[in-house]
C-alpha cells in the first residue's frame, strides 16, 4: 500500500518534472520574446518620437486642436502619445506571440484575432487623426470667410462645421472598429437629418429675408444702386 | 528674323506658353525692339480703346523702331481676340492722323487654363526673349484713359535710358489704394530700401536684361498659386539691384469691379510680399537706408474730393473681426500685442484709433508667422483683413479734412515707423517660438 503510494507519487513527481521541463524552455523562450520584443518597440517609439518631431507633428497636431483636447484631460503631447500607444501596442503583440508559445489550448484563437483586429485600430486611429484635422481646417476656413464677408454668426457656422465632420470621421472610426455599427451609423443617420432639417428650417423661416438679400444680391447685381463709393485697396 | 536659337536653354517651359501657331506669328514677325504686352480675359468692351492708344503712342513716339502689339489672352468667350487682330497695322496706312513707316503686327494666343497673369507674363516674356525685344511694356486692357504720352513714358526709360524696370505713380483720391499706402508701399520700402510707390504695377516696363533674369530665376514657383506675379517682379528688381524708374501716369482707371475684393487684393499682394522674405532673406536682413527711385512727373498726387465711404461699418468689422478670429489671431500675435489690439477694439467709434507702432507689429508679427507657417498661409492673409480695416477707419478718420500734403506726411510718419522697427521682424523672424 505505502509502496503503491510512494510509487504514484513518484510518478507525479516525474510527471510534474517531466511537464516543467517541457515548460521551461517554452517559458524561457517566451521570456526572451518579450525582452526582444520590449527593445523592439522601444526603439520604435524613439525612433518614431523623433520622426514626428522632424516632421513637426505636434505643430500639425496643435492646428487639429488635438492638443487643446490631450491637454483638457491631461495626457500628454500627440507625438509623445503616438509613440507609447506604438510602443504598447508592438510589446504586447510580442508578448502574444510569446504566449502562444507556452501552446495554451484556447488562448491562441483570441490571440489570432487580436493580431488581427490591430490594422483596424490603426485604421481607426488614422481616421480619427485626419478628421480632426480636417475639422480644424475647414472650420477655420469657414470662420475666416464669414467673418470677411461681414456674414452672421461666424463662430456659430464654424463650429457647426467642425461637429460634422469630427461626429462624421467618429462614426466611420467606429465603423472601423465593428463597435456597435448599427447603432452609431443610425444615430449618426438621425443626428445629421435632425441638425440638417433644423438648419432648413431655420434659414427657411428665419432667414427668409437674408435669402431675398442674398438671392437679390447674386442675380440683381446691376439694379442695385450702390449705396457707397467703394474704395479700392489696390 | 525669328531665331530660336537662344530659346534652348530658356528658364521657362516654352512648350506650354510659345504654341506652333503662336511660335509661327512670332516668326513671321523677326526680330524686334519694342514690345507691348496686353494681357486680357473677356475685354472686348475697352481692349479697343487701349490698343488704339497704344498703337498711336508707338507711332508717335517710336515711329523708326520696330515693335510689336502681343496679347496673351485667358480663353475670352467674347470678340477680345478679333479686336487686338484688327487692331493690326499692315501696310503704311494712315492711323488716327498718323502715318507709320513700318507694318505694326499685334498678335494674339490663347493659352491654355484658366486666365491667370503669371501665365499672360510669361508668354510676353518667352515672346520678347524670342524676338529679342529690347524694351517691353505691359499695358491694362481696362486703362482706357491711356494716352500716347504712356507708351513714351514707359518705354523711354528702358529703351533710351537704361533703366531695367519702370513702374507707375498713378493721380489717386486720397482714400483709394489704402492697402497699398497702409502697408505695401511702407512695409516693402522699410525692408527692400526703395521708395516705389506702386509695388503691385499693373502698367510696367522692364528691359531685356532684367526680363532674362526673370526667365533665369525661379520667380514663378510661388507656393500662393501664381498670384501676384506683378509684385513678385518689383521685389526681384529691387533685391536684383536692377535699376528703377518710376513714371506718371495720370488717373489710375477702377472699372474693374473684383479690384474691390479685400481679401483678394491681400492674396496678390501681401501674400506675395510675405512669401518674398524668405528667398531674399539675406537682402533685407541687412540694415541700409532707403533711395529714393528717379521719377518722370510727381512722386505723389492725390485728390480731395469728397466721397461717401461707410466708416462705422469698418469699425464695426474689425470689432467682430477681433472678437470672432480670436483663436486665430492667438496663434499668429505674440500676447502683448494681442492684447493690445483686444484692447482698442473695446474702445468707442470716435475715440478709436490703431497707432502706427501697433500696426506695424501687428504686420511684422503676421509675416513672420507666415515664414513660421504657425496655421494654414492662406488664413493667416485672411485673418490680417479684419484688422487692415481698423487700420483704414484710422486712417479715414484722420485725413477726413486732410490735404494730400498732410495725408502724404502720414503715409511718411507710417513709412518711417516700418524702417525704425525692423529689428523688431528680425526679432521675431528668428524667435524659436
Amino acid at each position: 500500500m505505502w509502496e503503491m503510494i510512494i510509487g504514484e507519487l513518484d510518478h507525479a513527481m516525474q510527471e510534474l518534472a517531466r511537464g516543467f521541463a517541457h515548460l521551461l524552455p517554452r517559458l524561457l523562450a517566451m521570456l526572451i520574446i518579450a525582452l526582444l520584443g520590449w527593445m523592439i518597440a522601444y526603439v520604435l517609439k524613439v525612433m518614431l518620437r523623433g520622426i514626428l518631431r522632424i516632421v513637426k507633428f505636434d505643430k500639425l497636431s496643435d492646428n487639429a486642436g488635438t492638443t487643446q483636447m490631450l491637454n483638457k484631460l491631461a495626457l500628454p503631447s500627440s507625438s509623445e502619445l503616438l509613440s507609447r500607444v506604438v510602443f504598447w501596442v508592438v510589446w504586447l503583440g510580442f508578448i502574444l506571440l510569446g504566449v502562444q508559445m507556452l501552446g495554451i489550448v484556447g488562448l491562441q484563437e483570441y490571440i489570432s484575432r487580436f493580431f488581427l483586429y490591430l490594422p483596424r485600430l490603426f485604421v481607426a486611429l488614422f481616421i480619427v487623426f485626419f478628421g480632426l484635422v480636417a475639422a480644424s481646417f475647414f472650420s477655420r476656413a469657414a470662420l475666416l470667410a464669414a467673418v470677411n464677408a461681414d456674414s452672421p454668426s461666424p463662430w456659430l457656422l464654424a463650429t457647426s462645421i467642425r461637429t460634422i465632420i469630427v461626429l462624421f470621421a467618429v462614426t466611420m472610426a467606429f465603423e472601423q472598429l465593428g463597435l456597435a455599427e448599427r447603432t452609431i451609423v443610425v444615430a449618426f443617420a438621425i443626428a445629421f437629418g435632425a441638425l440638417m432639417l433644423g438648419l432648413a428650417i431655420a434659414f427657411g423661416i428665419g432667414g427668409r429675408d437674408l435669402a431675398k438679400q442674398f438671392l437679390e444680391r447674386r442675380f440683381l447685381k446691376d439694379k442695385q444702386e450702390p449705396k457707397q463709393d467703394e474704395l479700392s485697396p489696390l | 528674323m525669328g531665331n530660336l536659337r537662344h530659346i534652348e536653354g530658356f528658364g521657362l517651359d516654352e512648350s506650354s506658353v510659345l504654341t506652333d501657331d503662336f511660335l509661327r506669328q512670332l516668326i513671321s514677325v523677326g526680330e524686334v525692339d519694342l514690345l507691348v504686352g496686353v494681357p486680357t480675359h473677356n475685354s472686348a468692351k475697352t481692349v479697343g480703346e487701349t490698343l488704339q492708344g497704344i498703337r498711336v503712342g508707338l507711332l508717335k513716339y517710336f515711329p523708326r523702331e520696330r515693335a510689336v502689339i502681343l496679347n496673351p489672352d485667358g480663353g475670352s468667350k467674347d470678340s477680345t481676340r478679333e479686336v487686338v487682330a484688327a487692331a493690326s497695322i499692315n501696310d503704311l496706312q494712315r492711323s488716327s492722323d498718323m502715318y507709320a513707316l513700318r507694318t505694326l503686327p499685334c498678335i494674339s494666343t490663347v493659352y491654355g487654363g484658366s486666365p491667370a497673369t503669371e501665365v499672360a507674363l510669361r508668354t510676353v516674356l518667352a515672346a520678347a526673349e524670342l524676338l529679342r525685344a529690347k524694351a517691353c511694356a505691359i499695358v491694362s486692357p481696362e486703362a482706357t484713359n491711356i494716352t500716347p504720352d504712356w507708351i513714351e513714358r514707359l518705354l523711354r526709360p528702358v529703351y533710351r535710358d537704361n533703366f531695367d524696370l519702370v513702374t507707375p505713380v498713378y493721380r489717386r483720391h486720397k482714400f483709394d489704394g489704402l492697402l497699398l499706402r497702409n502697408l505695401i508701399y511702407p512695409m516693402t520700402r522699410a525692408l527692400y530700401g526703395k521708395r516705389v510707390r506702386e509695388p503691385y504695377a499693373v502698367e510696367f516696363a522692364f528691359s531685356e536684361r532684367f526680363g532674362s533674369h526673370l526667365s533665369e530665376m525661379q520667380v514663378w514657383d510661388h507656393a500662393a498659386g501664381g498670384v501676384g506675379t506683378e509684385m513678385r517682379m518689383t521685389i526681384a528688381a529691387m533685391a536684383g539691384g536692377f535699376r528703377l524708374y518710376q513714371t506718371f501716369l495720370g488717373t489710375k482707371p477702377h472699372l474693374d469691379r473684383s479690384s474691390a475684393d479685400l481679401v483678394a487684393a491681400m492674396r496678390q499682394t501681401v501674400g506675395t510680399l510675405f512669401w518674398s522674405l524668405e528667398p531674399n532673406l539675406q537682402y533685407w536682413s541687412i540694415n541700409r537706408e532707403t533711395e529714393s527711385v528717379p521719377t518722370c512727373g510727381a512722386e505723389h498726387d492725390l485728390t480731395t474730393e469728397p466721397v461717401r465711404v461707410n466708416r462705422k461699418r469698418l469699425y464695426q468689422q474689425f470689432g467682430s473681426g477681433v472678437g470672432e478670429l480670436e483663436p486665430v489671431l492667438r496663434s499668429i500675435l505674440s500676447a502683448p500685442t494681442l492684447a493690445e489690439v483686444q484692447g482698442i477694439a473695446k474702445v468707442a467709434e470716435d475715440d478709436f484709433r490703431y497707432p502706427h507702432e501697433l500696426w506695424v507689429k501687428t504686420a511684422y508679427e503676421f509675416a513672420s508667422s507666415y515664414h513660421k507657417s504657425v496655421i494654414n498661409r492662406d488664413h493667416i492673409i485672411q485673418a490680417l483683413a479684419p484688422l487692415y480695416r481698423g487700420k483704414v477707419y484710422t486712417f479715414l478718420l484722420e485725413n477726413r479734412d486732410a490735404s494730400g500734403e498732410e495725408v502724404e506726411a502720414n503715409v511718411e510718419a507710417l513709412c518711417l515707423t516700418f524702417e525704425r522697427l525692423k529689428p523688431y521682424l528680425l526679432d521675431r523672424w528668428n524667435a524659436r517660438e
